[in-house]
């Protein structure tokens, strides 16, 4: 009889040290694919995973905070306000690296406007955004990414626009956007690689199958839609270090983005020639996409220059949350001399 | 402590400014108090002002007093009827024999034989500053500050040196004003206005401050240690973050120059306390500051806080309601809304500071309490006490070192070799936290409000929630002994006593002089924190009547104490009054006498 050992990463942790408990969401559900590469991803890059921390609000997507990287630490914190929970972390100890599950109705609509304040301020943080455009928990009324004219079994037909989640992202400054799907494993696992080495907010909408109130064949959040229609933007590889560049390639078929700690994400062109770094081109292309109810995937938008929340704060290098007594309170001396002033 | 009277008249008057909001009145009125304070007398001020930026009737009320009063006074003999809209009415207000100073160029004039008004040619004496034209408006209320100078002897050189700590030393500001002040002063002064009303310099004031609650309280969190500040603007708390903002730059740097704090401007009060509770969790000394409205918006991050344990600290500095109106109005009407606030059975930690040296002592303490109890801690302080200027001793440096809880390290927790977040192995409902970024593999766990088992893992089963809820009564009992006890003052003979809590005590201090006058002693007790725990019980016990006296309609104090002590609920009885206006002496004995 022979054993074989798990694959152990840089750290000597193996995948299962990065898994979370049992998922309890229905089975098939887009969120617990998105949960498995959530996990590959983190054992790809050796994440330390006490570093880590798991951010979710309220909602089945954020329910599944609890089943990918149990030894990182988390908050599954309330509905539409994750972002601001993240926020106080994140300046409290710059040096963690959040990851957050949110859904179409946790960030569309409640928590729209934290979302959208998040991005301002450029946390830096995985955003992910399983959106399948319907309430799950409280079974089967439309979110607010919904198609027009999308339908469900109670809620019936859909009359209002969709609110574009990559759309909004892209207006108020968020400088890593991206589409994916969930049926798309290895696009969203690149996608979530390339997250976190990504030096601010980076915020992934995978269009995640909800398989019991939306995966009927006429809904544009279904497995079958998906398959049927995702429009890659680019072949998308993550590579950890520049010098594994190497192999020729024609020029004109690759663009590589280089990110600041020198991970690269290559995009193999597929069709039409894409630039990723021009937000009125990401734009553009969401906007003829909507147009033409195309589904198109891919990295939307990518621009690093934009300094962090901490960065912005002129923190110091010990994390706010790690000061000890001493610089948490002046002297004797500084009181005496406040007191002067005031008398 | 009080000093020994004076004769009638002598450092003991009050005087009313009565302006225009937006007017630069707030300069002369603060101008006025510092001056008479560094002339060693016991003096406060109350700014009654709308809400509004510009154009709208405010009034100061300046009170001086050699026994050291500071409510609100009934009697008010001296009138600055710088507002002609508000003239004819502040004008009745006036006492027979009280004195009016009004523009003498302006379009209104006293109709009353019985005060004596005198007219300032306000024009005349503003072009004594040599300020530029435009500037004149915000000078010419210098011309009362001279005018009363003159008239009940104000010294001239603490007025340029009360000018000069407003103008934070700026030369040219400082004499454009004075300017105006010495002329109106030498004005005045040759029209030979008898005053019954004068000033005689004390020395009650050596070692005092005079500062206001909110800049106490923000100075309280920098020597408490708050390393994260998420606000939102609100009235009248907004002073408590600008004090933040103001002094940390200067008093929280580290060995690097960098800051040992930061500072974020939320969207909302839902963001800023999630905020705060978001750097809690992470091990942050995290706070934030509104007033009752944002308080209702954080009611679901305050019950979230609690369930899932999480330190923070929460000022409330009340005000009047809900919406617009009254947001400039001072109220003590969020006792039993922030006790409660959250839902499914929360009870808060709820420190009630009576005076600015309180409002700095709770600032500091609120986050030892929040870290050794692992919740948030809200301190309930209100528009009187936190934005006008109070006379204190000097801010006390904090005693005991800093509480920052059970936390455990990785050393710790590989000694344990195992981790139980919400074990409770010295019964006193507070489990050990790890904070993120420990690296030791037993330290994570996924925090979240309800639903969870001693191991702070997700569960639905009744016998653990009931498990959790009971450690969390045996928490708040725990709170019952470490919150700040009330201060009892008993009085021999004393059948009746007074309950009081936050920016009320001085109206009830006074009152018990009125009281005590009139033949009725009175004990008094002063709540300064909630859960009340054994001595409010017994103080209650030893009175036959308990009169709780407070700045709101239902009497929330004297509910929450019939809860506390159903067995002396009878004996419970209620003075409430709540006008937007502060408590006065009067009110209050009136009140007290009647009921009795």
């Amino acid at each position: 009889m022979t054993t074989t050992r798990a694959p152990l990463n840089a750290l000597g942790l193996s995948r299962a040290d990065y898994k979370g408990a049992a998922s309890t969401l229905c089975a098939g559900c887009g969120h617990d694919s998105v949960a498995s590469q959530i996990v590959a991803a983190a054992f790809e890059l050796a994440l330390p995973p006490h570093r880590v921390i798991r951010m979710s609000g309220i909602g089945c997507s954020s329910k599944s905070a609890a089943y990918f990287l149990g030894r990182s630490h988390g908050f599954n914190s309330l509905h539409g306000r994750m972002p601001a929970v993240t926020t106080g972390a994140h300046v409290a100890n710059p040096t963690l690296i959040p990851i957050a599950v949110s859904g179409d109705g946790d960030t569309g609509s409640i928590g729209l406007g934290g979302f959208k304040h998040l991005l301002r301020r450029n946390v830096p943080m995985v955003y992910i955004i399983e959106n399948n455009g319907v309430y799950g928990l409280t079974k089967g009324q439309f979110s607010a990414t919904a198609d027009r004219g999308a339908s469900l079994k109670y809620a019936g037909v859909n009359q209002l626009p969709p609110i574009d989640l990559c759309a909004e992202a892209l207006i108020v400054g968020c400088g890593f956007v991206a589409r994916s799907f969930a049926g798309d494993a290895r696009q969203v696992r690149e996608l979530i690689k390339a997250a976190f080495c990504f030096h601010g907010t980076a915020v992934i909408d995978v269009i995640s199958p909800c398989v019991t109130f939306n995966n009927h064949d006429e809904s544009t959040k279904s497995y079958s839609y998906g398959k049927a229609h995702e429009e890659p933007l680019h072949d998308l590889t993550f590579i950890p270090h520049y010098e594994e560049l190497a192999v020729a390639i024609e020029p004109g078929e690759v663009r590589d983005v280089r990110l600041h700690d020198g991970p690269v994400i290559r995009l193999r062109k597929i069709g039409a020639d894409y630039d990723p770094t021009d937000r009125m081109a990401a734009l553009t292309l969401l906007e003829r996409a909507r147009a033409a109810n195309e589904f198109v995937t891919g990295l939307l938008f990518v621009d690093e220059h934009r300094p962090t929340l901490a960065e912005t704060l002129g923190l110091g290098a010990t994390p706010l949350a790690e000061l000890p007594a001493e610089l948490l309170r002046p002297s004797p001396e500084a009181l005496a001399a406040v007191n002067r002033e005031f008398m | 402590m009080p000093q020994p009277a004076e004769p009638p008249g002598v450092n003991d008057l009050a005087v009313v400014a009565a302006t225009v909001n937006g007017s630069g009145s707030q300069t002369a009125n603060n101008a006025i108090i510092r001056a008479i304070f560094r002339m060693g007398i016991p003096v406060n001020g109350k700014n009654l002002f709308p809400s509004n930026i510009q154009g709208e009737p405010t009034w100061f009320t300046i009170r001086v007093s050699a026994r050291g009063y500071s409510a609100r006074p009934t009697r008010v003999p001296i009138l600055i009827a710088f507002n002609p809209r508000t003239a004819d009415s502040d004008l009745a207000e006036l006492p027979p024999g009280g004195l009016c100073l009004y523009p003498g160029d302006g379009p209104w004039r006293p109709a009353r034989a019985d005060v004596v008004a005198v007219p300032l040619p306000v024009k005349e004496l503003a072009a004594a500053s040599n300020v530029e034209p435009r500037m004149r408006d915000y000078v010419a209320n210098m011309v009362y500050v001279g005018a009363l100078a003159a008239l009940i002897g104000i010294e001239l050189g603490e007025l340029r040196a009360a000018l000069a700590h407003h103008f934070q030393g700026k030369a040219r500001p400082v004499e454009q004003n004075m300017a105006v002040v010495q002329a109106a002063h030498d004005w005045f002064a040759a029209q030979g206005v008898a005053s019954p009303f004068r000033l005689r310099r004390m020395d009650a004031n050596a070692g005092m401050i005079l500062i206001d609650g909110n800049t106490a309280g923000a100075l309280g969190a920098i020597f408490g240690g708050v390393s994260f500040l998420a606000w939102y603007p609100i009235t009248p708390a907004t002073s408590l973050a600008d004090a933040l903002a103001s002094y940390l730059p200067r008093l929280r740097r580290g060995p690097d120059g960098s800051p040992t704090y930061a500072i974020v401007q939320a969207e909302d009060e839902i963001a800023a306390l999630g905020m705060a509770v978001g750097a809690g969790w992470a091990g942050a000394r995290a706070m934030t500051s509104t007033s009752g409205p944002g308080i209702s918006l954080m009611t679901e991050f305050a019950g979230l806080a609690y369930f899932a344990e999480i330190p923070c600290v929460i000022w409330d500095v009340q005000r009047v309601g809900p919406s617009t109106g009254l947001p400039t109005r001072t109220a003590q009407g969020d006792l039993i809304s922030t006790y409660f606030l959250g839902h499914g059975d929360t009870r808060h930690v709820v420190l009630l500071p009576g005076s600015v040296g309180e409002c700095f002592d709770f600032g500091v303490s609120a986050f030892d309490l929040a870290e050794r109890l692992q919740t948030p801690v809200f301190v309930l302080s209100d528009l009187d006490l936190g934005m006008n200027l109070w006379r204190s001793a000097p801010l006390a440096y904090p005693a005991a070192p800093m509480d920052r809880g059970k936390v455990l390290s990785a050393e710790e927790l590989e000694r344990l070799g195992r981790f139980v977040r919400f074990a409770d192995p010295e019964g006193d409902g507070i489990g050990a936290r790890t904070l993120p970024g420990n690296p030791h593999p037993l330290a994570a766990t996924l925090s979240r409000g309800t639903g969870h088992n001693e191991r702070n893992v997700y569960s639905e089963r009744p016998e653990d929630w009931k498990a959790n809820m009971d450690r969390l009564g045996r928490k708040h009992e725990t709170a019952r002994r470490l919150v700040p006890q009330p201060i009892i003052e008993l009085e021999e003979g004393a059948r009746v006593g007074i309950i009081g809590f936050g920016s009320s005590y001085d109206a009830i201090r006074e009152a018990r002089d009125i009281l005590r006058a009139q033949g009725l002693p009175t004990s008094f007790m002063r709540v300064r924190a909630l859960p009340l725990g054994e001595p409010a019980r017994d103080f209650v016990s030893r009175h036959r009547i308990c009169v709780v006296v407070e700045l709101n309609q239902d009497g929330q104090l004297r509910d929450l104490l019939r809860l506390h002590c159903p067995e002396h609920a009878a004996r419970l009885l209620s003075v409430a009054h709540s006008d937007g206006l502060p408590l006065t002496a009067d009110l209050v004995a009136g009140a007290v006498a009647r009921l009795l």
